[in-house]
């Protein structure tokens, strides 16, 4: 006790009564979804200054993928955004594919928009839960758990992996889907939009949630435009704009889906746009899967898709073209991969996930930059929280969605 | 009881002849309350678990019944870690036992049957409010002592909450003060017995909702519970805490449950009495209608999530505190009418 009265000695003697009171969460912080540190300035319980610091999850996953080559890298990318880690495979071979100008068959398409909103569904389930649980709602994180633990389940019988997927390839996906899995789907997708009830009667109509929620950490749309903030957290604010809609890439132009939408900009219309999107993502599975029963038994791999042992270099000239490995060139000296560069962005669950690709013609990317919507939603949060209650934040950083090993790469 | 009391009357040792009862009913009521306790972390955890569809606790034991014992076990044997930096380690290693001999003075008034009380004082229920008054202060103390910002919050917050609800708290006893016309429980709830509803619950239906809610808040649970915000402070007051004295924390926190579910049974519900007698156990429906508030207590956990702190001084200072006074008027002009 003599050591606080000391301090407070101290601060009366040099009149520093409104010496902010300094909080540092994180990164050790059950509300940080990671290993995000806020520095936070406090008057009271208001929020005077939030200073986010990052990088405690960062891997090098860019600069690492210098030294693989393009089939190598996009493992990496499962470890972006661990949580749709589909989503990424995808975006990733869009780019590639694109710089590479391949076609990838239309079987492969739709699967791969199933997958990707497989992805977005078991996304939004788990910022459902951790956003409840952040607020304090408990019940609703092991009910949104107990639906994440099905899909994850589809996906492992899917490619054998729950969370880092790896599933898609370059000029295709790996693996046909079988019967079975096509049967689960459509149980889940029957299934599905009964649950999503459940989660709303536990949160709609609670007043406290409601409270915590509505006018907290309102964003308003030029705002949010100017933050670049992407995804659901742009379109709670009242911007129509999703690039599925926008550029439409894979079969997304085909497919009959609405852009969820919500007006206020606040933590709650963040929330009510990414319940309508889980329903949204529900339609899209149900529809690819009838297409994907018109495309029975075609390819899932363009057939000039590079094999997945691609050259780390170029060869020296030998002898003729191998005839079944497009790329492993013998006799000529040809490019591996096109020399230029590409930008590429998908929809990714929490936001536009952009791949920037430069190749100089090696089996290796000369570089790749990752567009992460998590780093810049984090770069939104002190405009997002200042002035507001320390119990807002957690709201906040909830409704952004974030997630770490994206932000930090 | 009656011949145990006669016992001791007979003995001739003078401690044992003046506090003997009170020793021995203290005990019996201790140890049945630690018990309580203990099996209610048990109860919370299982019926959290159903409500939340999983299992709860089922590996220790048969259906896990063992699960409180192992976890104290493992809090006892665990190092009592007083971090360098604390400000003040007297203070820091008294904080706990404030707060659980707070807590469980209260149980020392309470009757749990006519004939079951350690103590019957004519102004037990300002004791029991004086008690539950005082285990903030092992919370505040600790949230101070700790020297750590998030305990320093958390302590705040404590401190903040527990006067505006105190305030509340006491104003809804108001009520049934004035209809019982006494403070001392056993004769309120003779007094509600005798009353044409059999409990005040019903004459008091606005007061018996304002305690609840502050009991809710008075023993820092969800959704009243900032001060330990798992989410933003971490675990607030208690985050430096260790072993058995964090052990102790949780401890006060259900005793507090209890205590305080306790005199709502004892000011609201009737107390011992029920539709009819259970031959053999006395205090049968007192029991009962704990449990009964136990399970309400664990049911808002398992449902609500968690007040800003704004909102809860709003809702303390300008809902329930008005809702209690317009309990009092109301109160006092069916005394003068009827």
């Amino acid at each position: 006790m003599a050591q606080a009265l000391e301090i407070v000695q101290k601060q009366v003697d040099s009149e520093q009564w409104d010496e902010p009171y300094l909080v540092n969460m994180g990164p050790q912080h059950p509300a940080t979804h990671g290993v995000l540190r806020l520095f936070l300035e406090l008057d009271g319980e208001t929020i005077v200054r939030c200073d986010p610091r990052i990088g405690y999850l960062h891997r090098g996953v860019e600069k690492l993928s210098e030294n693989r080559t393009y089939a190598q890298a996009m493992v990496l990318t499962d470890r972006l955004d661990y949580i749709a880690s589909a989503a990424n495979n995808v975006g990733y071979c869009l780019a590639v594919e694109k710089l590479m100008g391949l076609e990838v068959p239309r079987r492969a398409q739709i699967i791969r928009v199933i997958v990707c909103e497989m992805a977005r569904i078991a996304s939004h389930l788990l910022w459902l839960a951790t956003h409840a649980l952040d607020i304090g709602a408990m019940t609703v994180f092991l009910y949104c758990f107990r639906d994440r633990e099905w899909l994850l389940d589809i996906f492992e019988e899917i490619c054998g992996a729950r969370l880092t997927v790896s599933y898609p390839r370059i000029g295709g996906v790996r693996l046909d889907f079988n019967q079975k899995i096509i049967d689960e789907l459509y149980r889940f997708t029957d299934e599905f939009p009964r649950r999503i009830p459940e989660y709303e009667t536990l949160i709609d109509v609670n007043r406290i949630w409601l409270k915590r929620t509505k006018g907290v950490g309102v964003v308003s749309a030029e705002e949010a435009i100017n933050l670049g903030l992407t995804g659901p957290s742009l379109r709670g604010s009242g911007v129509h704009y999703d690039l599925r809609r926008a550029r439409p890439y894979l079969i997304y132009d085909e497919l009959d889906f609405e852009v969820a939408v919500e007006f206020e900009g606040d933590v709650y219309s963040r929330y009510r746009v990414r319940m309508k999107e889980m329903r949204e993502a529900n339609k899209i599975i149900r529809q690819c899967l009838d297409k994907l029963a018109e495309c029975e038994g075609e390819p899932v791999v363009a057939d000039d898709a590079p094999d997945l042992l691609m050259p780390l270099k170029k060869k020296a000239p030998q002898a003729a073209p191998h005839p079944k490995r497009g790329f492993l060139i013998k006799g000529v000296e040809v490019p591996v991969v096109p020399p230029g560069e590409v930008y590429f962005a998908i929809e990714a669950p929490k936001g536009e996930l952009g791949y920037y690709i430069v190749s100089d013609g090696t089996g290796q990317p000369w570089r790749v930059r990752i567009r992460a919507p998590s780093f810049v939603h984090i770069s939104a949060l002190p405009a997002l929280s200042e002035g507001q209650m320390v119990a807002d934040i957690i709201a906040i950083i909830g409704s952004v969605d974030i997630v770490l090993g994206e932000c930090d790469r | 009881m009656i011949d145990l009391q006669a016992f001791f009357n007979t003995a001739d040792h003078f401690l044992l002849k003046y506090f003997g009862l009170s020793l021995f009913k203290s005990l019996v009521l201790v140890g049945i309350t630690l018990l309580h306790v203990a099996y209610t972390t048990y109860a919370e955890r299982k019926i959290i678990g159903h409500m939340q569809q999983r299992l709860g606790p089922n590996r220790v034991g048969p259906r896990g019944l063992l699960q409180p014992i192992a976890d104290v076990l493992k809090l006892i044997t665990k190092e009592d870690i007083i971090p360098s930096c604390v400000d003040s380690p007297t203070v820091f290693k008294l904080a706990p036992f404030i707060s659980l001999v707070a807590g469980a003075t209260s149980l020392a008034v309470i009757p749990i049957w006519e004939h079951f009380v350690v103590t019957n004082v004519n102004t037990a229920l300002l004791v029991v409010l004086a008690m539950s008054s005082l285990s903030s202060f092992g919370v505040i103390l600790a949230g101070w002592a700790s020297n750590s910002r998030y305990s320093f919050l958390g302590g705040l917050r404590a401190s903040a909450q527990v006067i505006s609800y105190e305030v509340a708290m006491a104003l809804a006893l108001v009520g049934v003060m004035m209809l019982a016309g006494s403070m001392n429980l056993v004769e309120i709830v003779k007094a509600q017995a005798a009353s044409p509803f059999k409990i005040y619950a019903i004459p008091q239906i606005i007061g018996f909702f304002v305690f609840m809610v502050a009991a809710i808040a008075e023993t820092n649970r969800t959704p009243f519970d900032l001060p330990e915000a798992e989410s933003e402070l971490v675990a607030g007051y208690f985050v430096e805490y260790s072993g058995i004295r964090f052990a102790l924390f949780y401890l006060a926190e259900y005793f507090g449950m209890i205590v305080m579910s306790m005199l709502a049974v004892v000011c609201f519900l009737g107390g011992w009495y029920g539709p009819f007698e259970v031959p053999g156990v006395p205090m049968f429906w007192f029991l009962l209608k704990l449990y009964f508030l136990i399970f309400f207590y664990i049911w808002v956990r398992a449902t609500l999530p968690r007040y800003r702190y704004d909102q809860l001084m709003g809702l303390g200072w300008k809902v329930l505190i008005p809702l209690a006074l317009l309990n009092i008027v109301i109160t006092g002009l069916i005394k003068v009418l009827v």
